[in-house]
């Protein structure tokens, strides 16, 4: 117990201190660079919760995935750093009170008064060979087959949402369709071969008028 | 445990919106530019299909399926059917607007649909979980219906703005519902009222809670003081996409309402009903003042809706029977109405000209006499005149609220509500009074449009005479 | 003996236990740069690296000895900090990835549930290393094999998984060792003949993620010079290699674990006759890394570089929804209980 104590709270101090270099890094790149730290220590936190499924999860599609795009979406922007921060000095102040009534207000009310132990004993721990993954599934496909349903409609929407509002053909472009290319097979159709006499030798000054080869198409 | 198909029965309406938003979506890919026409009818027919589909399944005793997330009773029927007819409406003014601009595609139609089909499940939520996915899939879908125009800079800027207070709002929400999950234990309304009831109102996380749900129920419905992206994003949003914004999801989020505040905590009802008391004052206030400022005519229906949802949360806090019949009644008046503004603004626009200012509306009568016509009875009806249904709506909210001896209360509405009647009556005097503009050509609507905007006023008409009609069956939803 | 083992303290135990795991493993790392110029070199007809030990043997450790010896040079401007993380960003995930790998049965450091998960999401981290290598070195050929290699892994990293979907539809879990049990048998019952369109996804995808030709536009040196590691010079730069090639190792051996049943024999249990050799083993899975990780130097020798909006189109437009077809193949099966893999 106490090891597992000792791994929380240094988990839990890399969470919020990455989280708070997030938002007061300069160069943005730095920052998903923390949040990337702040979702791998979140996954630890997870883990030492024993939802060892979920928090690999959350490694591999939060880290491995979305902020990886998100990273070559931030590198490829230029971004100007300076318009951003613009008012960062002059909304400091409310920023910093409605943070501290937000903290206050959330420490009362989540703190131990109302969610202690004593409301909410620590649950007994699973046993060694119990399997999220399996126990997520059962719940998932059974109690709450509606929900997940709904979720995968509003990815589907996510989906369409993106692809309108981004794909568009620009004229101007030139590109050439891999699929096209891939399509060509070798034959008859692609070259044709020009069987022709062999050239006889011209006087230099007539050479140029006449192409010297037929074109092959 | 095995699945028990009976669970589909009640959900078959949302399963033909999903079905006819998927067909339309492989359809479009093949249709030539021409042909585009083609997911226009699709929609349509699949609303219709769904509507009489919630006809079908609908009536009889209150019913939970899926372990508990879904619901079918009186309310459900009621609001499903009624999001459905308005979309309907709101789908058959739309077409010639995106026809001119060549934005007939059918990612519109797919995404209003997807939006409709949003806020179907969030109407039949029986639990916090699906009454927030279906908040996600409706306003997913709005977000990028606002920036459908993708060569638009404003459309551009209102859907980052709607985007982003959108998000601010579902979050405010989401930790609302964790804090009444740690009280409660459960998400599922029952439960929640149970166990709400067992504690009373000992609880601060309760509390604490409700004040995020409210927050979030206000910056759905977009009421003051969480009204900031309503202008703009009415403003700067294509007209269709408004339209389909601003006309069904008020029925929606009142449902979202009814279901949090009143299934699942109704027994707290002291509590959230100080916090509505403000919001309505405040929105009818705002809403009502700032409208008379406006010169273009989307931002005055945007702040006309804000005082409308002030009129919305008078009937939710009354807290009784009357007082939700009375709010769903307005709610669903409500949509009618918008769906009757913004219809007649996409009829005035055309190629290269949108219909944005309250000087568009001039000599309208001269220009078309039916057209005229509907348009002043939905202003009638919004600025509330008899014998327009506007007027039984705001009467039944009075009531509502002055049987629960709050008179003050009551005689604040009314106030605003002259005030308003100013801005709505102006319009009408545009309508009938001035002249038209030297260019502006005869109104060519199709016989569609024709039929669906006389049906749209002509309800406000008969709903305003006769309504009993509606009222009884939002009385019996909540009997 | 083992009364000594297990009077040690469980860390030493587990450090002990790691170090067998690793030391191995990189000489395996070193003796494959090794192999990978000889075979290449004999199927150019070349001979290879022979000047240094016997027949060239001793040319890794004068490589390695070279490369600790030069300096690391930092370029100006670039962010120092990340400059010196990105490799390590890119060793670790590949080295503690082994950690739930069984070598036989029973055979493995951490026996979890979700091993399959655990190592997939780790193996999603090392591409961290690359981009951020390419990011802070601020030069321009880095960071466009840096870009490259984001929207590459992506797109791949999504092919792999699911191919690795259908292996845990068949096995009916996420633990490797389960997942070698469920192929027990003979060389027919094993995963790579039901699941045989997802085995070859999951090799080219295994191709694609290691950055390996003919997939190394990241690198591509006749475009864009070495691409992410073109300004790393000395043990910075060798333990780029080092992880590359312990990643190419790791996808070998996790293709002989998943598709082609691990230690398992061949032969049916009846057919090997007591003799050890025939029998289950940790040498069979040896045997078929060692065939995988002689793939991975056949295919660079046999093809050319593909062109980089072709890689994207494989990924996306062919690898993927071929998985997801076949994913829904492998579940009717398995729940209609095909014969002879899912009888049971």
């Amino acid at each position: 117990m106490g090891f597992e104590k000792f791994l929380f709270y240094v988990f839990a101090l890399i969470t919020l201190w990455a989280a708070g270099m997030v938002i007061t890094r300069k160069n943005p790149v730095h920052s998903v660079l923390f949040l990337v730290l702040a979702f791998v220590s979140s996954a630890a936190l997870w883990l030492l919760l024993e939802a060892e499924f979920l928090g690999i999860v959350l490694v591999l599609v939060y880290v491995g995935a979305v902020m990886v795009l998100f990273l070559f979406v931030i590198m490829m922007l230029d971004i100007d750093i300076a318009t951003l921060r613009a008012g960062f000095i002059r909304y400091l102040p409310i920023g910093i009170l409605i943070t501290a009534v937000m903290a206050v207000e959330i420490f009362l009310i989540v703190g131990p008064s109302n969610f202690g132990l004593e409301a909410f004993p620590a649950p007994e721990p699973a046993a060694a060979d119990a399997s999220n993954a399996a126990d997520l599934g059962r719940v998932l496909y059974t109690l709450y087959l509606y929900p997940v349903e709904i979720a995968a409609v509003i990815l589907l929407v996510a989906i369409v949402a993106a692809i309108r509002l981004t794909l568009r053909r620009r004229p101007e472009t030139k590109f050439v369709d891999p699929s096209r290319q891939v399509r060509v097979k070798k034959g008859p159709r692609r070259i044709r071969l020009v069987k022709m006499a062999a050239e006889v030798a011209v006087p230099a000054a007539v050479s140029s008028a006449q192409p010297g080869v037929e074109e092959n198409s | 445990m095995h699945f028990d198909a009976a669970n589909l029965i009640p959900i078959l309406p949302e399963i033909t919106l999903l079905i006819t938003a998927s067909l339309v979506l492989m359809v479009d890919l093949y249709l030539k530019e021409h042909e585009k026409g083609l997911n226009h009818t699709l929609t349509l027919i699949g609303i219709a299909i769904a509507i009489v589909l919630t006809g079908a399944v609908g009536g009889g005793e209150p019913q939970v399926f899926f372990d508990g997330n879904l619901i079918r009773d009186d309310i459900s029927d009621l609001l499903k059917g009624a999001i459905l007819i308005v979309s309907l409406l709101a789908f058959v003014y739309v077409r010639a607007w995106l026809q001119d601009r060549g934005m007939l595609v059918g990612e519109f139609y797919v995404l209003g649909l997807f939006a409709i089909l949003g806020m179907l499940i969030m109407v039949s939520a029986n639990s916090f979980l699906p009454l927030y996915l279906g908040l996600e899939l409706q306003a997913l879908s709005l977000y990028a219906l606002v920036a459908f125009d993708r060569d638009s800079k404003k459309g551009a800027e209102a859907a980052m703005k709607y985007f982003v207070l959108g998000a601010l709002g579902s979050g405010m929400l989401l930790y609302g519902v964790s804090m009444i999950y740690g009280a409660t234990g459960s998400i599922e309304f029952a439960p929640v009222a149970q166990a709400v009831a067992e504690q009373g109102m000992s609880n601060k996380v309760l509390v604490f809670g409700i004040a995020f749900l409210v927050i979030g129920i206000g910056f759905k419905f977009g009421a003051v003081p969480f009204h900031m992206w309503v202008p703009d994003i009415y403003e700067g949003a294509p007209t269709p996409s408004v339209l389909i914004l601003g006309s069904a999801p008020k029925i929606a989020a009142f449902a979202l309402a009814i279901r949090m505040l009143v299934d699942g905590l109704g027994s707290l009802h002291p509590d959230w009903h100080q916090m509505l008391v403000i919001l309505a004052v405040l929105s009818m206030g705002l809403g009502n003042l700032v409208a008379i400022a406006q010169s273009n005519i989307k931002r005055m229906l945007a702040y006309s809706t804000i005082s409308h949802v002030g009129f919305i949360f008078l009937g939710l806090l009354a807290g009784s029977e009357q007082g939700y019949a009375s709010a769903m009644f307005y709610s669903i008046v409500y949509a009618v109405m918008a769906a009757g503004a913004f219809g007649i603004l996409l009829i005035l626009s055309r190629e290269g000209f949108d219909a944005e200012r309250l000087e568009d509306l001039k000599g309208l009568n001269d220009r078309d006499a039916w057209y005229a016509a509907m348009m002043a009875l939905v202003m009638f009806s919004m600025a509330g005149v008899p014998p327009t249904v506007g007027f039984m709506a705001k009467l039944l909210v009075l009531e509502a609220v002055v049987r629960v001896d709050m008179v003050w209360l009551a005689l604040v509405a009314v106030f605003f509500s002259i005030i308003g009647a100013f801005y709505y009556l102006r319009v009408v005097k545009f309508i009938y009074f001035d002249k038209p503009a030297d260019d502006a050509p005869l109104l060519v609507t199709t016989g569609g449009v024709r039929v669906a905007m006389s049906i749209n006023g002509l309800v406000l008409l008969a709903l305003g005479v006769f309504p009993a009609a509606l009222l009884t069956l939002c009385q019996d939803a909540f009997a | 003996m083992i009364e000594l083992w297990n009077a040690l303290p469980l860390v030493i135990q587990i450090l002990l236990k790691i170090t067998a795991i690793l030391l191995p493993l990189l000489g395996m790392v070193a003796y494959y740069t090794y192999a990978e110029r000889k075979v290449i070199g004999y199927m150019q007809v070349r001979i290879g690296p022979n000047r240094v030990g016997w027949r060239g043997l001793l040319q890794p450790i004068a490589d390695a000895v070279k490369l600790m010896m030069k300096e690391i040079v930092i370029p100006t401007k670039a962010d120092k900090t990340l400059f010196l993380l990105a490799p390590m960003i890119t060793i670790a995930p590949a080295m503690a990835v082994w950690a739930v790998f069984p070598f036989d049965e029973g055979l493995v450091l951490a026996d979890i549930n979700a091993g399959l998960l655990y190592i997939l999401a780790l193996s999603s981290v090392g591409v961290y290393g690359v981009i951020i290598a390419g990011w802070a070195s601020n030069s321009r050929y880095a960071l466009l094999g840096s870009m490259r290699v984001a929207a590459q892994i992506v797109a791949y990293e999504i092919a792999m998984g699911f191919a690795l979907v259908g292996v845990l539809v068949a096995a009916g879990s996420l633990n490797l060792g389960a997942i070698v049990e469920a192929q027990q048998g003979n060389v027919l019952t094993w995963f790579w003949l039901p699941l045989l369109p997802l085995f070859g996804v999951y090799l080219i995808s295994g191709v694609a993620e290691t950055n390996r030709a003919p997939f190394d536009v990241a690198e591509g040196e006749s475009e864009i010079v070495a691409g992410f590691h073109v300004e790393y010079s000395g043990m910075a730069f060798a333990v780029f290699f080092l992880a590359e090639y312990a990643n190419m190792i790791l996808i070998a051996a996790l293709s002989a674990l998943l598709f082609m049943g691990g230690w398992l024999s061949p032969l049916p249990q009846g057919w090997t006759g007591g003799i050890w050799v025939l029998q289950d083993g940790f040498h069979w899975l040896l045997l078929k890394t060692f065939f995988f990780m002689f793939v991975f130097l056949w295919l660079r020798a046999t093809f050319p570089r593909y062109r980089y909006d072709q890689i994207m189109r494989l990924g996306w437009k062919v690898f993927i929804p071929i998985t997801i077809v076949w994913i829904l193949v492998v579940a009717l099966a398995v729940v209609y209980r095909l014969p002879p893999w899912w009888s049971a």
